[in-house]
């Protein structure tokens, strides 16, 4: 495997940010849509239909997330999960952490660098405590009722808590400049900042060494009318942390950015350029409330209410963390088609068999992890379901498996999905704390990480794309493992 | 199928040779093959696309129906469906394709 005068990239950690935000479910493009148009009360509808922190917190999926229950205790759960809440369930975990609305908007003060954010002149005593003790001195701009109200008469976005009253607005950056709309403003300001709490999360628990580079993989475009999406909100995530940074760059590829982001970061350690890098991302605010419908429908709560961020610490070798296998990587190319079996048989199979790995020698594949009780009742189906089906026939034809063994493969290689639906991090993302522990104190040998992307929703290319990477047990700690055994 | 897709196969099949044309379909699974088929030989069954009130009579097959396979080179076949042969239900698309020809001969 060690290719001499390369350094072997390793994945330390991985730490997630969530962020319980139903009032920024209205500013969501489905809701917001929607509501501008409805006749017949949607608003309050969507309102009445949120859940609260605590019903955020128990709900099992999320504990996955954070990392205190393990993505296959899901199948022994019925479903809708909403209805199982975990008992005394903790708002953090090895994961990462959960934290309340008025919590997110001190952040968001504390990141608001252009100072466009206004808070009411009379705020619940929830968000009075929050500011004081989580906006680290941003200086706080109130203003009344009035002022408020034509604020968003002349284009700013309201946010609120719960009610019918705001709790604040941003405001616009530009009269006539599109990319600098308030609505557009505040996705990529909720990108900065849930990017950032995971990130000052990540050196909280890991300051040894100092962070080379940062490489953003977020959806959000940022720029101003001459260079819409031009970026590095890698950097601006990096402000906000502690200490120097040396630098950043986004990394876009649609939902698998997360996969390339990761390619590039352990490439540039692979090539000595760098020691550290940390692939960076905010959650995605215009996907919160995207299937409201399916769930009002069947009686549940909204559950598209929370936002993700993620921060993943990629080092050198150090002789214990799971190593990221360059060799046995592959991005989707051009011609290799895009129907879903030729690309998982592209993503996964390929790189496989080209080192003489079957599909059944991975432990676990991590892909688009998508919570199935927020996409069924939205009529989007089971999505890492279809995705393992997909695989396990790819295993069948192969001459891996017999067709009748499909369900036991799909049982023991792949997992019940458990991500909110935030796009770049759902896929494949999410598993990285459960494979990193698995990797080092339990007992798997190597997990495929898995992303795929639909380029084809910007109307510039008919094509889709995707990426994965092999993360396997670091060889220095097998040895150690196996003198300790004797 | 959505209502783009309904207006591109109203207008190919306006610009003629609509005796020389059959529906091939992929759908994955009974119901969306049933809905499809149906569209393509009565007419939109929701009154919402340009195919409403048209019928367009055309054949229907699926993709993974025998005869439809017999006629298809096997390595072209087996790149282009290949493994979804094991995860689609196979038997109820045929059946639901079966149902709508017999509804269509009564």
């Amino acid at each position: 495997m060690s290719v001499e005068g390369v350094v072997q990239p390793v994945v330390r950690s991985a730490v997630f940010s969530m962020v319980h935000v139903p009032g920024i479910v209205l500013s969501g493009s489905k809701p917001r849509r929607e509501i501008v148009h409805s006749k017949n009360g949607l608003r309050q509808q969507i309102v009445s239909n949120f859940r609260s922190f605590a019903d955020a917190v128990a709900y099992p999926p999320h504990q996955v997330m954070l990392g205190n229950l393990p993505p296959e205790a899901l199948s022994q759960i019925e479903r809708p999960w909403h209805l199982h809440p975990m008992p005394n369930a903790l708002p953090e975990g090895p994961g990462g952490r959960f934290i309340d609305e008025a919590t997110f908007y001190a952040w968001m003060a504390r990141g608001d660098c252009a100072r466009l954010l206004r808070f009411n002149g009379n705020l619940p005593p929830a968000m009075e405590t929050a500011l004081a003790a989580h906006a680290n001195g941003a200086k706080i701009q109130k203003i009344d009722k009035t002022a408020m109200a034509d604020a968003i008469v002349n284009g700013a976005e309201p946010f609120f808590m719960g009610d019918t009253n705001p709790v604040g607005v941003l405001l616009p950056a530009h009269d006539e400049d599109e990319s600098l709309m308030a609505p557009v403003l505040l996705e990529n300001a909720a990108a900065k900042v849930t990017g950032a709490i995971a990130l000052l999360d990540l050196l909280k628990k890991y300051n040894d060494l100092p962070v080379d580079h940062l490489l953003g993989c977020g959806e959000e475009a940022v720029g101003d009318r001459y260079q819409r999406g031009g970026g590095n909100l890698a950097k601006a995530i990096g402000e906000m942390a502690p200490g120097s940074i040396a630098g950043g760059t986004d990394v876009k590829s649609f939902c698998a950015g997360g996969i390339h982001a990761m390619l590039f970061g352990a490439a540039l350690i692979a090539s000595g350029m760098h020691r550290r890098v940390v692939v960076v991302a905010g959650g995605s605010l215009p996907k919160l409330g995207m299937k409201f419908r399916g769930h009002l429908q069947s009686g549940y709560p909204i559950l598209e209410d929370v936002l993700v961020g993620v921060a993943i610490d990629l080092t050198a070798d150090d002789g214990i963390s799971p190593i990221l296998r360059l060799d046995c990587s592959s991005f989707h190319r051009l011609g290799q088609g895009s129907a879903a079996h030729q690309m998982t048989d592209a993503l996964s199979a390929g790189p496989l068999y080209a080192h003489h790995l079957r599909l059944s020698d991975v432990d676990r594949y991590a892909v688009e992890l998508h919570n199935p009780d927020i996409t069924e009742p939205a009529g989007s189906g089971n999505v890492p379901f279809n995705n393992y089906q997909i695989l396990a026939a790819i295993a069948a034809k192969k001459g891996e498996i017999k067709r009748e063994q499909m369900p036991e493969f799909v049982a023991s290689h792949g997992m019940p999905g458990f991500s909110p639906t935030q796009g770049h991090i759902a896929s494949a993302l999410p598993y990285l704390p459960h494979a990193i522990a698995g990797l080092t104190t339990g007992t798997m040998k190597r997990v495929q990480f898995v992303a795929k992307a639909s380029l084809f929703l910007g109307r510039m290319t008919g094509a889709s794309d995707g990426a994965s990477l092999l993360i396997e047990r670091n060889p220095s700690l097998i040895s150690h493992q196996q003198k300790k055994g004797g | 199928m959505d209502l783009e897709e309904q207006g591109n196969i109203a207008r190919l099949v306006a610009s003629g040779q609509h005796d020389r044309m059959v529906a091939m379909l992929g759908t994955p699974n009974p119901a969306s093959t049933r809905m499809v088929a149906m569209t393509l030989r009565d007419g939109d069954p929701s009154y919402a696309g340009p195919l409403a009130g048209i019928p367009l009579g055309l054949p229907v097959y699926h993709i993974l129906e025998d005869q439809v396979r017999e006629n298809i080179d096997p390595d072209v076949y087996e790149y282009e469906v290949g493994p979804m042969e094991f995860v689609l239900d196979r038997d109820g698309i045929i059946n639901a394709l079966q149902f709508i020809r017999e509804a269509k001969a009564a």
